[in-house]
């Protein structure tokens, strides 16, 4: 009897050991791939956006570029933008065009010289800083340089969370 | 003669005769009422959320460069194709809906106790369910409403304590929204949580057999988990009716209505208008959420700043578990709402809650009007001078994208229909150049003329002197 019982419990633990391995292997390479947005970070790249002299000092303009990881099917969301400003003759700041409340895009309004949202109310100061609403912290700002009379932005992802 | 021996051969390997008869005739309570039809009602939704979903996924490209275009070309060209989006635009309303309102008669009539909690408990996870379809649907349209949410959804993911970083990037597959976003919420939408639907589907509908269809609750008759099952088996033996067809009546007429309500509504309203196809370099958007999610929408408007993050993480987990543990925690007792007066009362909260949420939602007076609009001609009727040129400056420098005059413009800040008689000159000459509140301060952008010319035409709205007789 209790041997009968022991060949019993030694199949069932086998069963389920077969079974477990059987599902970690086809389970680890799907798992692995359903992570593979952590695996394949894309690296942070400069974009041309523009010359220089497209832009007067002192003007804010939307620009757009292409963004870190450009996939050959991904139409227009390949595409990033921001809110580019001439600071003076050589000097630029560009702001991330995501509220840092929730991450809808801000418009530009030159003559209140403020950024709004349309989600939720958020305002910033032209400087990036929060001017109203919830948003806890100011707009992310891009890195710019100027290059042979181009600008070039290093281009980031979304950066929603608190740095 | 043929056919009836046809028929005994195909039952006997079936077994409908011996099987699934018997399981259609299960005794019910003889009182079982319209009140119960809400169950079926959701499956019926659901099984024309399964037809049409097949159907659309038929022409649908789950591609982000061709999503919109496929979607417009069965909204306008294929055949009866806005009457296949219409009903599965309708009937996921209906599923949300009647899954709600299921669980909420559940809830009220208490059948959620013994021996019934895990009825409960997998319809929970069909609730959570049905709303994670719903989200990851109106992704699915790609257009600047489905961009935008998207990148909301990733934000609040990126919320969560320690790990948000990572999980956003789960929820967007990379740190933009890009080539492999929309194919993440394609998976999810059509094959992941229909299957999961299916599978706790079956398990609740299994268990809705296991434990009897609960009878309508009566003041004074408590569950007692020791006696209730033998008192049911009981009363079924005693008084109950088959399921089929003495009580199943009134849900084929429930589902014949629902079908009638959603075929008709993609009829004669149509699937929701297609936005704006997905761009993020336009940045012209007024992202709204559907309607089952605007009261979620206004909560992240209306919070204090420094509760977000609490209600974000919180309130999701915190309702979750609120409805998980109702069963183990309240597992016997009374069940009639008549002897529950918390019960009914909480229920009337959070219904008032979320309406009111969704109707806020709705309005969005926390949004600024962008672009701001333009002046009434009534408003700028009989100004002069200064008054005048401060008019000009009110609309040049977005005022009227957050105050009201006259009926025109935003609900942010305060109607200024007749700010002349509430506030002195000094006292908006402070407020518009250091702000207060949630009003910038605008000494940087204007110049001292035009603080003065918007004063003067501020000074004439309201109170006698009002030229144009006020407006507010």
């Amino acid at each position: 009897m209790t041997e009968a019982l022991s060949r019993r419990r030694f199949l069932q633990a086998a069963m389920l050991g077969i079974g477990g391995v059987a599902a970690a292997a086809v389970g680890t390479p799907i798992v692995a791939y359903l992570l593979s947005p952590f695996f394949r970070s894309p690296s942070d790249v400069w974009r041309d956006v523009g010359a220089i002299d497209s832009i007067q000092v002192g003007e804010t303009t939307e620009i757009s570029f292409e963004d870190p990881s450009p996939l050959a099917w991904a139409g227009q969301t390949a595409q990033a933008s921001a809110w580019l400003r001439r600071t003076s003759d050589s000097e630029f700041v560009a702001f991330a065009v995501n509220c840092q409340h929730l991450g809808c895009p801000v418009s530009w309004l030159s003559d209140a010289s403020l950024f709004m949202c349309p989600c939720h109310g958020g305002v910033y100061y032209a400087d990036g800083t929060v001017a109203a609403g919830p948003p806890p912290r100011a707009l992310r700002q891009y890195e710019v340089r100027t290059r042979a009379g181009r600008v070039e932005l290093l281009t980031h992802g979304l950066e929603l969370a608190p740095s | 003669m043929i056919v009836s021996s046809l028929w005994r051969w195909i039952d006997h390997r079936l077994g409908v005769s011996s099987h699934v008869v018997p399981v259609l005739e299960h005794r019910v309570p003889r009182d079982v009422n319209w009140w119960y039809v809400l169950g079926s009602a959701t499956l019926t939704a659901f099984a024309l959320q399964v037809v049409t979903g097949v159907a659309l996924a038929f022409t649908y490209v789950p591609s982000p460069d061709s999503a919109h275009a496929s979607l417009q070309f069965i909204s306008s060209e294929a055949t009866l194709g806005h009457i296949v989006r219409g009903i599965h635009y309708w009937g996921a309303s209906a599923m949300v809906v009647l899954i709600a309102a299921h669980a909420v008669r559940v809830f009220l009539m208490g059948a959620f106790k013994f021996p019934r909690e895990l009825n409960w408990l997998t319809g929970v996870g069909l609730l959570v369910l049905t709303l994670g379809m719903a989200f990851t649907g109106q992704v699915l349209r790609w257009d600047q409403d489905a961009y935008w949410s998207t990148v909301v959804m990733a934000a609040q993911t990126a919320r969560v304590p320690v790990i948000g970083d990572l999980l956003s990037q789960l929820v967007l597959a990379g740190k933009t929204v890009g080539g492999t976003t929309l194919t993440r919420f394609y998976a999810t939408h059509v094959f992941l949580m229909p299957a999961l639907i299916f599978g706790l589907f079956g398990v609740h509908l299994f268990l809705v057999l296991r434990h009897g269809i609960s009878e309508p609750p009566r003041s004074g008759h408590p569950v007692e988990p020791d006696r209730y099952e033998a008192e049911y088996e009981a009363e079924m033996q005693r008084s109950g009716v088959p399921f089929w067809p003495t009580a199943a009546w009134r849900d084929v007429v429930a589902a014949a209505a629902v079908v009638a309500v959603v075929v008709g509504l993609a009829a004669a309203v149509g699937p929701r208008v297609l936005g704006a196809p997905a761009d993020p370099t336009n940045l012209q958007a007024d992202p709204r959420p559907d309607w089952y999610f605007l009261w979620l929408f206004a909560i992240l408007a209306l919070l204090p700043a420094n509760l977000e993050d609490w209600v974000i993480v919180g309130l999701p987990t915190v309702g979750i578990l609120v409805l998980v543990l109702l069963p183990i925690v309240a597992p016997r007792g009374e069940r009639s709402p008549a002897r529950r007066p918390w019960a009914v009362a909480s229920i009337g909260v959070v219904g008032l809650a979320i309406g009111a949420l969704i109707w806020e939602g709705q309005q969005a007076p926390w949004s600024p009007v962008l672009p701001p609009p333009q002046l009434a001609a009534s408003t700028l009727a009989g100004l002069d001078g200064q008054a005048a040129q401060g008019a000009h400056a009110f609309e040049a420098h977005a005022c009227s994208a957050c105050h009201t005059i006259d009926g025109v413009g935003g609900h942010r800040g305060p109607d200024l229909s007749d700010i002349g008689a509430r506030l002195t000159t000094a006292e908006m000459a402070s407020r518009i150049l250091n702000g207060a509140g949630n009003m910038p301060a605008f000494a940087d952008s204007l110049t001292p003329e035009e603080v003065n010319a918007l004063l003067a035409f501020l000074e004439t709205r309201g109170g006698s002197a009002s030229p144009s007789g006020g407006g507010g």
